[in-house]
């Protein structure tokens, strides 16, 4: 008699431990997540000029991070904001500047039909341009500086510059939203952390978007080498 | 001093062979003397390697049973040796961990030709990564310039250098292909090397020979072997290891990329991955029907080397 009561009540405290196991497991690693989001955030708002990241609405719907708990996010990096020139000269008071495009683009009458960086000037000053033959307006915005312009002529902010981009580049969107285009860091398996990407214009620039030329860097110097000292890697 | 096998010439003076004789012995006896002395250094020779190898390894070491038949006791003694013997001899606190396969993963790489440019960044990557030997600039993986038009790997050049990507040229990184029918495992005389459940091909260094026969039966060259002792400045070293994969290998023994299972197996991206800038890496798990990597295998064209030889490589590469 006594053996069974201990049994039953082993078996209670088993199944109490069971729910507790149940119930952590099922919300740490969503306040993991909140907690990786609230950095992202913060670290958005500390430092604005390192373009950091935060999930956009596109990545949650594919990653599905929202909906299923244990799930961390796929975050791809944006834009800080619209670009801003740090003025080289400082005021009296030891302070830089800086200038938002609208500074001088409110002001200024847009040149619609302008395809090529030869006529800038001022800011825009031996800007490259090699981008098919887009004029600047076709992806900059004539009605807000400070905002980029789809096809259809509504404005775009730069933060989400993918979306301008990928009305041309669709395929290369399909592919970057599975994964098989563009560079990416952290965790392949979204259950045990997040995973960040980068966005387009980390590595294509807008005005230039080829892929620039690289050097080698590191060699290993292999054994195989033909025209290298024969086994210089034997002792 | 006396002597049985003197020449019979001087056998017939029976005085002179009753003193103590200790000059002039006979040539017989001189030749013989210096065989001797010379068969004994020779034997001294041979065993040295013996004796370096005694003080080298700790009878700890030289008892060590097989991976996979270690039990969890045994394991946490050998990994507790382990780090101490890198704390000895490197002067670093490492941590190895005995990381094993998630259930329901089977790693799967993909690498898209259309974006590599060649540029080396992944070999750096998995030559710092691995705690490999700086001097020889060690690295699992091997990128080769090829000339357009074929997919023939032995016509790869590593030796390129300078602006890349040139215009006449692509790049094919090549490294462990995790081949599901692997010729190095099955050449392997004494086991040491197996292919675990989420299809890494692994070795225990513990447990190779160093008989090198897996390198040649390696159709993608992607075995190295340890030639010296890999000499790597304290600060450099990787202390994030584990067992079968980037802790310090002993010298004379082969090795290979693991997919980083140090970090695969922890959920992470492997090193050369997150170190590609041109993104043309992906990686994943081939069971989860949504992962990249199958999304690539159904979407793109997808090409792997040397199908003919039937490995079945868990590597793909492919094109936009």
């Amino acid at each position: 008699m006594t053996r069974i009561s201990s049994l039953l009540s082993a078996g209670v405290v088993c199944t109490a431990a069971l729910m507790v196991v149940v119930c952590w497991d099922g919300t740490s690693p969503r306040d993991n997540q909140r907690r990786e989001r609230d950095a992202v955030a913060q670290s958005i708002s500390t430092e604005p000029s390192a373009a950091p990241a935060q999930a956009s609405s596109e990545t949650e719907r594919k990653s599905k991070a929202p909906s299923e708990p244990g799930r961390h996010a796929v975050v791809v990096r944006r834009p800080a904001g619209p670009p801003l020139i740090e003025l080289a000269a400082t005021d009296p008071q030891g302070r830089s500047g800086q200038v938002a495009c609208s500074t001088c683009h409110s002001v200024r009458r847009p040149n619609l039909a302008n395809r090529t960086s030869d006529s800038l000037d001022e800011f825009h000053q031996g800007l490259t341009f090699n981008h098919g033959t887009l004029a600047c307006y076709a992806c900059h915005n004539p009605e807000q500086s400070d905002a980029l312009r789809l096809a259809d002529g509504s404005a775009v902010e730069y933060r989400d510059v993918m979306t301008l981009c990928s009305q041309c580049h669709a395929a290369q969107a399909t592919a970057f939203r599975h994964g098989a285009h563009g560079g990416m860091n952290g965790h392949w398996d979204l259950s045990r952390g997040p995973q960040t990407k980068n966005n387009c214009i980390d590595c294509h620039d807008p005005h230039e978007p080829s892929y620039p030329k690289m050097i080698v860097g590191f060699k290993p110097r292999d054994r195989f080498l033909k025209d290298e000292t024969k086994h210089d890697d034997h002792e | 001093m006396t002597t049985t096998n003197d020449p019979p010439a001087k056998g017939q003076d029976g005085r002179d062979r009753s003193l103590p004789v200790i000059a002039n012995p006979s040539r017989r006896t001189a030749v013989k003397g210096a065989f001797a002395t010379l068969g004994a250094a020779a034997f001294v020779a041979a065993v040295s390697p013996l004796r370096q190898a005694a003080q080298r390894s700790s009878a700890a070491e030289f008892m060590q049973s097989h991976y996979k038949r270690l039990t969890d006791e045994e394991k946490r003694q050998v990994i507790e040796r382990l780090e101490a013997e890198a704390k000895e001899n490197h002067g670093v606190e490492v941590e190895i961990a005995d990381d094993r396969p998630i259930p329901g993963t089977k790693f799967v790489y993909a690498i898209n030709l259309s974006v590599c440019n060649g540029n080396g960044k992944c070999v750096e990557a998995c030559h710092k990564e691995n705690n490999h030997d700086r001097s020889t600039g060690q690295s699992y993986i091997r990128v080769l310039e090829m000339p357009k038009g074929t997919m023939d790997m032995e016509q790869g050049n590593t030796t390129y250098s300078g602006v890349v990507p040139k215009d006449d040229k692509f790049y094919l990184p090549v490294q462990c292909q995790q081949c599901d029918e692997p010729p190095c495992v099955d050449v392997c005389p004494v086991k040491a090397t197996w292919k675990e459940e989420d299809g890494i091909v692994v070795v225990d260094y513990n447990w190779c020979i160093g008989c090198r026969y897996c390198e040649a039966a390696c159709p993608y060259h992607a075995r190295r072997f340890n030639w010296k002792q890999a000499e790597i400045p304290a600060e450099e070293i990787n202390p994030d290891q584990s067992y079968l994969s980037n802790r310090i290998r002993p010298v004379g023994v082969v090795e290979k990329c693991t997919y980083c299972l140090h970090r695969t197996r922890r959920g992470k991206l492997p090193a050369c991955l997150e170190a590609c800038p041109t993104g043309a890496r992906v990686f994943g798990n081939i069971l989860d029907p949504d992962s990249n990597i199958r999304w690539i295998l159904e979407n793109k064209r997808v090409y792997i080397l040397k199908e003919e030889l039937g490995t079945k490589p868990a590597f793909f590469y492919y094109f936009d």
